[in-house]
């Protein structure tokens, strides 16, 4: 009995191994650095894209734009970088390190107020009631649905009153499992962040006009090895096939 | 290069938090690797991997795991709360996640210490009608001290530096549960270099100094 568990789990190291190596054969490896709200869209996107193109393997490294945007400006390999805010973009540009004629707006967004199911919350203004004891929002400096966050929260003149109840986040979807869990009662995030999750509901959307215009920048990095295959990947996130998916997840396409 | 340290609140936070940490990790550590290192009884092993866990998980899971034990709607959480306890983003969290994950360190450290300990040495004051406290206390704890401030020192390490869980339940709120490591993490993210290396630079000296005195301290009661 003890020696078939050593084998099997020998052979899972093996395996492992084995499968790791099974495609070292003259594959372009893309390192696309993206929004931590782009999670699950960009999951199907690298499906479909695959099976396309043989001869590419996407990797997704998904953090908040902030620490991409740092990660990149440090070196890191990245090959294209969607943002989630366009002053993260613009860091990059300035520094010159996109492409910049590879630099389109591909998505839209728009920044929602979650509560958990069972929760009697009706809109902002409920935000400030003693019931609400603690609120979620991305981290204000790194996140940019933080920054929205703000920006929606400031001009409804609460932001500074609801200051003590503010717990930020290192990125949307922490935000997001806040909310499920039940830790804080209200947290803001993305539309499409709301509609993957099943345990929150949308109290309300963020008045139009209240935050910056929610858009994500893609562009291709200068430094990359493989810019024929980054802005060719770059035209399929803008094609008919990926539109319909970003449109399933609730995102705006952007022409 | 730097930038003027005009908030504390991290530094103090997070050696408070590695402190209490560090208490509570020794005061629950050593009885239990005492009676581990040597007893054997049904469910040893399991219980023995149980206590191991956390040091090989992955910070991020014990963090999600505290979450739903000691979260509004967790198990611990909601028998607290009737108590009118709460300790998510508190920065209670941050020491429980931190005793977590630094508990196995001192378990292995202070259990393989126990066993160096000759047994004879307790059989002959078990002989001598030493009660099993005292012989705890002026045999084996002595003999077994090196094993033990070595376990203290790696302890105290990995709750100082603690991100991953304490991120999850503590929060990142500045001035309420912010430690060094999350002030790192969202300074470097703000673009904050300089920021980011001041805190760098603090703790690492704090590090540096703390492990370097210990060792010396360890080196000279050695002989």
């Amino acid at each position: 009995m003890k020696k078939i568990f050593v084998f099997l789990t020998l052979m899972l190291f093996v395996v492992g191994a084995v499968a790791g190596c099974g495609g070292a054969k003259e594959k372009v490896e893309l390192t696309v650095s993206a929004a931590a709200s782009l999670q699950d869209v960009t999951g199907e996107l690298k499906e479909i894209y695959e099976k396309q193109h043989s001869g590419v393997t996407i990797t997704y490294n998904l953090a908040s734009s902030g620490a991409l945007q740092q990660q990149i400006e440090q070196g890191a390999p990245a090959d294209l970088f969607i943002s989630a805010g366009k002053s993260q973009m613009d860091a990059l540009a300035g520094k010159g390190l996109i492409v910049d004629s590879s630099r389109k707006d591909l998505l839209g967004n728009e920044l929602v107020l979650v509560a958990g199911k069972d929760s009697a919350l009706t809109g902002f203004e409920g935000l400030t009631d003693a019931s609400v004891k603690r609120i979620s929002t991305g981290d204000p400096d790194t996140v940019p649905a933080g920054q929205y966050a703000k920006e929606t929260l400031t001009s409804l003149k609460l932001w500074d009153q609801l200051q003590p109840k503010m717990v930020p986040a290192k990125d949307v979807r922490q935000v997001l499992t806040y909310v499920e869990t039940g830790d804080v009662e209200a947290g803001l995030v993305y539309r499409t962040d709301a509609a993957i999750s099943k345990d929150v509901k949308i109290v309300a959307a963020a008045p139009a006009g209240s935050n910056k215009p929610i858009v994500y920048p893609m562009a291709v990095i200068k430094s990359t090895k493989n810019q024929k295959e980054a802005e060719a990947f770059a035209a399929f996130l803008q094609s008919d096939d990926a539109v319909k998916v970003f449109e399933k997840y609730g995102f705006k396409v952007l022409k | 290069m730097f930038a003027q340290l005009t908030d504390w609140y991290p530094v103090l936070l997070s050696v408070r938090v590695a402190v209490i940490a560090t208490v509570v990790v020794t005061c629950l550590g050593l009885p239990v690797s005492r009676l581990l290192a040597r007893g054997e009884f049904f469910g040893k092993d399991v219980l023995e991997a149980v206590i191991t866990l956390p040091l090989v998980l992955p910070p991020s899971v014990v963090g999600y795991g505290l979450l739903i034990l000691i979260g509004k709607n967790g198990l611990l959480g909601k028998m607290l709360a009737e108590l009118g306890v709460t300790l998510i983003f508190t920065w209670w969290a941050a020491v429980i996640a931190s005793t977590v994950v630094a508990f196995p360190l001192m378990y292995q450290s202070a259990k393989a210490a126990f066993k160096s300990v000759d047994i004879n040495f307790e059989k002959a004051a078990r002989t001598l009608g030493a009660s099993e406290l005292r012989i705890f206390f002026t045999i084996t704890l002595p003999l077994a001290w090196p094993g033990i401030l070595a376990g203290l020192v790696l302890t105290f390490a990995r709750a100082l530096g603690e991100f991953g869980a304490t991120l999850m339940v503590a929060g990142n709120i500045p001035g309420q549960t912010q430690t060094i490591p999350l002030a790192i993490y969202f300074a470097v993210g703000a673009g904050k270099n300089e920021m980011a290396r001041t805190l760098v630079a603090v703790i690492t000296v704090f590090s540096f100094i703390v492990i370097y005195w210990v060792n010396r301290w360890a080196k000279k009661h050695q002989n």
